[in-house]
């Protein structure tokens, strides 16, 4: 399955090496030409001849990871975050370090020894560390070096009613999605950017955009879901099930109206469940993308994704399929009506 | 210019939501440019020709607004802020959407003022039910401060000075201009409030030679405010520094000396916080001296924004002065 096997490679921001040489594996025959920009986009183009507004549709390859920072005596890595992560989730991980995927875990001080007020506290970043088994430092150099990039170590799959979980789904089910559009032909010239470095910064996004200077773009990504308890209904940003999440601002974009007014348009005449995602925090590539050059309308359609930026995360098949149909319903109403904006 | 000022203001137009306000300037000063664009972002750009030296002028379109992120089964808005709101500032006041449709801001029950947030915060506009409510405004809708203008005398308050009275002064400056020595591309922008974004498009197109945007800055002549050397009523204001810009010394001193010969009042600002479009405008391509023409304003980001006519009056003929001086930079 696309989506697991995705999920189960490994790409901290810079070190996409993994995800792109499956992409480009399984795109090469479906597109005119694919290339690696020099920053490390996998870029891909259909119908380069065709006329008709230029469209870029985007998702990012990479995922929040680790980076180890130091080797202590004892042969421990010391880390830090690359890309959002909330430091409470990382105690009694398993990752897997580097391009040779060595395996560890990441331990702290036992519990025995904390003092009262540690163990009311969650372990701090500073305090954390990733054992790979070593017995001292000259030992642990033999397989890792400062500078490796660590991901976590998780199975992915699905389960319950229609569900899946994996890590990375931020934003590997975007990838997913634009590996099933790419199936298609529109008539118009369509540009794929599976993109670098978005954890870090939109990095990837930035000058992918500027290279294409597309007169479009649209980006699908994983957002994060709020229907948890104790969240009130409105503070929660989507909800899995309900569909594909339209946004129309967030901390890098405000919307082009016309650009929703057609997502929804096309989503109520296509019969096809969509929500807003009601939270303006977070950036998306598509800030960066309206940014470039004189400015490109962009726009995004997100998966809801639970637990986003932890070791695993679960998104609905239903809202994944419903994204893909979205996307396709939005590029089939430009073939017949041009541009929104 | 006072009933230019009050026509301004009157627009809601919130960032990303410029239509009306761009639709109103563009009759405003189409009889007054050589051409008029409008980029991809909405920026509206006037051109006027004269000389070699490309000016790009930016004055921001847009003003902090509030957007809907919820409509709860009561009918009762939830949002979240569309630029820099303080949520103190908004308890009993009033907004205005698009549609004209107005709303008021309630609060939950909060035990302690202090920690009132925007979370806690909803706006009311009369509906009995969600559908009702969602019969008139849809979740994305961008709302502003619904607040009328006020004659005070040689002082007006207004909702949107910030930047309206930058507009006013940009098609001011573009009617009275008569011997252009430049070419002049007055830029009304879209997206300020929210991250300098129409400037730093449109300056990617234009390329200018020198940048000048035209914006409020903060006082410090109120009782026990920030020490600020900016007073109402003391002359248009040449931006030493804010955190998006050091004015580039070639630009402070063009300004200066224009402000001397003219006898226009001036000051200087020295701004510890804040942004303008210069920020972005001279950070374009390979760099752009640019600067800021400031009109000293109290009260910013409120619904009541105060400013002197005198300040804005030496504001436009400091614009003029610039337009109608040889610069030479191209």
């Amino acid at each position: 399955m696309l989506l697991r096997e995705l999920c189960e490679l490994n790409a901290v921001s810079s070190r996409e090496d993994a995800v792109r040489a499956y992409i480009r594996n399984r795109i090469t025959e479906k597109v005119e030409t694919v290339t690696t920009d020099k920053l490390g986009n996998l870029l891909a183009v259909q119908g380069s001849g065709n006329t008709g507004p230029k469209i870029m549709l985007t998702a990012h390859m990479d995922e929040v990871g680790l980076m180890v920072v130091g080797i202590d005596n004892s042969g421990l890595l010391k880390i830090k975050t690359v890309g959002g992560i909330d430091e409470r989730v990382l105690l009694s991980k398993r990752v897997v370090i580097g391009p040779n995927r060595i395996p560890g875990v990441i331990g702290a001080k036992p519990i025995h020894l904390q003092e009262k007020e540690e163990r009311e506290k969650p372990v701090k970043l500073p305090s954390l560390f990733v054992d790979i088994g070593a017995k001292d430092k000259a030992d642990a150099e033999k397989e890792v070096s400062i500078g490796d990039l660590a991901a976590f170590d998780v199975k992915a799959g699905g389960f319950g009613d229609r569900m899946f979980k994996g890590k990375a789904l931020d934003d590997r089910v975007g990838c997913a999605v634009l590996l099933n559009l790419i199936e298609n032909h529109y008539d118009f010239p369509l540009y794929y950017a599976f993109t670098v470095q978005e954890e870090v910064g939109l990095r990837g996004a930035t000058v992918a955009a500027f290279g294409i200077n597309p007169d479009l773009a649209l980006v699908f990504e994983g957002t994060s879901a709020g229907d948890v308890p104790p969240a009130k209904k409105h503070q929660q940003s989507t909800r899995l099930g309900k569909g594909p999440a339209i946004s129309f601002m967030d901390r890098s974009i405000i919307v082009n109206q016309a650009l929703i007014e057609r997502l929804v348009k096309v989503a109520n005449e296509a019969n096809i469940p969509f929500q807003f995602r009601q939270s303006t925090a977070g950036g998306t590539e598509a800030g960066a993308i309206n940014q470039s050059q004189t400015g490109i309308p962009a726009g995004v359609l997100s998966v809801p994704c639970r637990y986003i930026h932890s070791p695993v995360s679960i998104l609905s098949l239903d809202d994944f399929e419903n994204t893909i149909k979205l996307a396709d319903a939005f590029l089939k109403s430009i073939e017949r009506r041009g541009l929104p904006v | 210019m006072k009933k230019l000022i009050s026509k301004l203001t009157a627009i809601s137009s919130p960032s990303g939501r410029e239509e009306q306000i761009r639709a109103f300037i563009k009759e405003e000063i189409k009889n007054y440019c050589d051409e008029l664009r409008e980029d991809k972002l909405g920026n509206l750009i006037a051109i006027k020709h004269g000389g070699n030296t490309k000016i790009q002028f930016a004055a921001h379109m847009d003003e902090i607004g509030m957007i809907i992120t919820d409509i709860d089964e009561n009918g009762f808005l939830r949002f979240s802020n569309v630029g820099g709101i303080s949520p103190h500032r908004l308890y009993g006041q009033r907004v205005r959407f698009q549609n004209g449709m107005v709303g008021v801001f309630g609060a939950e029950k909060v035990e302690d003022i202090k920690k009132l947030t925007l979370n806690k915060l909803y706006i009311d506009i009369g509906a009995s039910s969600e559908e009702e409510a969602r019969s008139k405004i849809s979740v994305g809708d961008i709302a502003t401060f619904h607040h009328e203008f006020t004659d005070l005398g040689e002082r007006v308050v207004a909702k949107s000075m910030d930047d309206r009275i930058g507009c006013a002064v940009l098609i001011e400056a573009l009617k009275r201009v008569t011997n252009p020595q430049n070419d002049l591309y007055c830029t009304f922008t879209v997206q300020e409030e929210v991250g300098l974004r129409g400037a730093r498009t449109s300056a990617f197109g234009i390329e200018p030679d020198l940048g000048i945007a035209l914006d409020v800055t903060a006082t410090g002549d109120t009782p026990e405010a920030e020490r600020l050397a900016v007073k109402l009523g003391k002359g248009a204001a040449i931006k030493v520094k804010d955190l998006s810009i050091i004015t580039h010394s070639k630009v402070k001193d063009l300004l200066t000396e224009l402000a001397k010969t003219n006898s226009i009042p001036y000051q200087f600002e020295v701004l510890p916080f804040g942004g303008t479009d210069a920020g972005a405008i001279h950070l374009t391509k390979a760099g752009v001296p640019a600067g800021v023409i400031s009109i000293p304003c109290r009260y910013v980001h409120s619904p009541s924004e105060m400013v002197d006519l005198n300040d804005v009056e030496a504001a436009v003929r400091l614009v003029v002065a610039v337009m109608e001086k040889k610069i030479g930079w191209s």
